[in-house]
């Protein structure tokens, strides 16, 4: 399948290629594989040095089991991720290591993502540790760096997580990925645990750092308008595979594939009267068990008809820079 | 920002660092801890038994030598707890046979510690295969007649003369019954490991590249330590008891050695017509016990991640 890029020539730095994660459902006495949940169906996506993806969908879309399938936190089926032009799921665990420096993770959680028996600079300071950086004298520095990086004073080094904040434990979230100095960073719903005060000072924070430390994001949400403030470019993922991908801007003036229109229509709207056109969809996601056969989303699309419960539509370039997958868009 | 900081200056984070930066998890733990009268009890008890026992050689009788003129006195003050069949002090030999008995129950800990841990965790964090093997030698350990083995191992160690298999061999004993009850904490163990990995630090810690050694030592112990404290505590007094049924199998501690199991069998010729044989080795043993459990009652309700983070909402 063609990677979807946006027509300029990029230096790219990560590329996904064909990315599958299939789970086997067990059951019976000898707990035989009856039947796989298809969470990731074939995406493709590639994303250039200093740029910020979007990686959006419902609950169960399979966005994060995406990133966590690029970081090799899960095992992917099949498929590439390409990093500085290795193929990191082929690498054996060793060569692993030297790798994960440079590719980090902040989690969706900040309560579940922070043991509650570290210390923050313990738990700052792990990677470092792990990765052998700087001499043993020079990493509570960095660690401390890292902490007024993200908005942090020094004196809160030696405090557990509980005594934070669900914004201030994020901020350490991403003080852990920091401080290894990676390029690229997957923002897995980093702000969706948070409140809607919380959630813009982290967004700023994510921006600056992306400025200031010339960072790579994915960035996986499920709040459309959090994309739209911090991505350059934005994958709508549905059922397992992405329907449609490009600009930002593109995306929130011109939706061109069903599903991502009935989403930008559904965002809420900050001046009443300003009508738009409310697109309702019929029924509920599919099982990924058992994901409708042709176009996934066709049982739902107000465009569907009978060659779209046949036929999968791929990824194609409708307008320059826009991919979308749909049989029904001309282009 | 400003405005929220003078309406609510506790809320500012310049407040805080004086406040409360030195209170971490020990101290709740801590805290909470010496709010449970029991427990608090146990422990005083406990460090008299433990004081006494290492102060023991402060007593001015032998617990070996016998003293014929004093067999079998009712308690008094010259000797609290009377004598035995053979005139020895058995306050003496009560607090002589504590060393030995409190010695075996802590090694029999470290045992079951040393085997029980690195099993479960491997099991729990591992699984696939590694957690189905383990497993099922838990099972088979599990299903072996303990008594039936005791016997037998006895038998035979009466007729080997090797020094590894000398009488009154307290590290042995201890290795034996260690070897025969490791598996309720390679169980919790592996329960604990199994919810726990699940955890998103853990999962974070593997996105920095640490290897599963490390995952598992410094992220996920920790966090299982309170139930292991708890089971450790139980454990010391099973196996105090499990020390004086292999004392009466003719495998633990066999006299003159006192241990409080053999005080206990050896009163048994004597228990109706001079019971304080029997009365004053059963009352260390039980409250021995009864402060452990009630110390690791208190540990556990401590250390109960649940109840910490509620005490932190208070706090």
């Amino acid at each position: 399948m063609a990677i979807p890029t946006d027509g300029q020539q990029p230096e790219e730095l990560v590329r996904v290629q064909d990315l599958v994660v299939h789970y086997p459902v067990r059951s019976g006495v000898f707990r035989r594989i009856s039947a796989w949940i298809k969470a990731v169906d074939g995406v493709s996506f590639s994303i250039r040095e200093g740029e910020t993806l979007g990686l959006v969908g419902e609950s169960g879309c399979g966005k994060s089991t995406v990133g966590r399938a690029m970081l090799r936190l899960k095992d992917p089926t099949g498929g590439k991720v390409m990093f500085n032009g290795v193929d990191i799921l082929k690498l054996p665990t060793n060569e692993l290591k030297p790798i994960r420096r440079n590719m980090q993770i902040v989690f969706q959680d900040p309560y579940s993502s922070l043991n509650p028996r570290k210390p923050v600079a313990d738990a700052i300071l792990a990677g470092l540790k792990i990765h052998k950086v700087g001499a043993i004298e020079e990493r509570y520095p960095m660690v401390i760096d890292a902490l007024q990086r993200v908005g942090l004073e020094e004196y809160y080094a030696s405090r557990y997580p509980y005594e934070f904040s669900g914004g201030q434990r994020q901020r350490i979230g991403i003080a852990r990925a920091l401080v290894l100095r990676p390029k690229f960073i997957i923002c897995d719903e980093p702000v969706s645990a948070l409140d809607v005060s919380i959630q813009s000072q982290v967004l700023n924070l994510l921006r600056e750092l992306q400025q200031e430390l010339s960072l790579t994001y994915l960035f996986i949400a499920h709040n459309l308008s959090v994309v739209e403030h911090i991505s350059q470019r934005v994958a709508v993922m549905y059922l397992g595979k992405i329907v449609e991908l490009t600009g930002s801007q593109a995306l929130f003036e011109e939706p061109l594939h069903p599903y991502t229109r009935a989403l930008i229509s559904a965002i809420p709207r900050p001046r009443p009267g300003n009508k738009r056109e409310r697109i309702i969809l019929s029924g509920e996601v599919p099982s990924p068990l058992n994901p409708p056969p042709g176009c996934h989303f066709h049982p739902r699309c107000p465009w569907a008809d009978s060659h779209c419960a046949q036929a999968d539509p791929p990824l194609r370039e409708v307008r320059p820079g826009h991919w979308a997958a749909c049989w029904k868009i001309e282009g | 920002m400003q405005t929220i900081e003078a309406i609510n200056p506790q809320r500012s984070p310049k407040e805080a660092p004086g406040k409360k930066a030195g209170v971490g998890l020990t101290a709740i733990v801590w805290r909470r801890f010496r709010r449970h009268p029991g427990a608090i009890a146990g422990a005083i008890v406990l460090s008299i038994i433990v004081l006494s026992c290492t102060l023991a050689f402060l007593s001015p009788y032998d617990p070996y030598r016998s003293d014929i003129t004093s067999r079998l006195e009712p308690p008094s003050l010259a000797h609290p707890f009377g004598t035995d069949q053979l005139g020895r002090d058995l306050l003496t030999r009560c607090l002589y046979g504590g060393r030995i008995s409190l010695l075996v129950g802590a090694l029999v800990v470290l045992v079951t510690l040393i085997i029980g841990v690195p099993v479960g965790a491997l099991a729990g964090y591992l699984g696939g295969w590694v957690d189905d093997v383990l497993m099922r030698i838990i099972d088979a350990a599990l299903s072996l007649p303990v008594l039936l083995i005791l016997i037998l191992l006895s038998a035979i160690l009466r007729e080997v003369e090797l020094p590894a298999f000398e009488r009154n061999n307290v590290v042995l004993i201890a290795l034996v019954i260690g070897a025969l009850s490791w598996m309720t904490v390679a169980r919790l163990v592996r329960a604990l490991f199994l919810t726990l990995r699940e955890q998103e630090y853990v999962t974070a810690a593997r996105a920095l590249g640490a290897s599963s050694l490390l995952i598992m030592s410094s992220e996920i112990l920790p966090n299982s330590f309170g139930p292991i404290i708890v089971e450790s505590t139980l454990e010391i007094g099973w196996a105090i008891l499990e020390e004086s049924g292999l004392s009466f199998l003719g495998f633990g501690i066999q006299p003159p050695t006192p241990s409080w199991g053999n005080l206990l069998n050896g009163a048994q010729e004597h228990i109706i017509t001079h019971p304080w044989l029997a009365i004053f080795p059963g009352v260390m043993i039980f409250l021995t016990i009864i402060s452990v459990n009630y110390i690791g009652d208190g540990l556990r309700d401590a250390l109960d991640p649940y109840k910490v983070l509620k005490q932190i909402a208070e706090v």
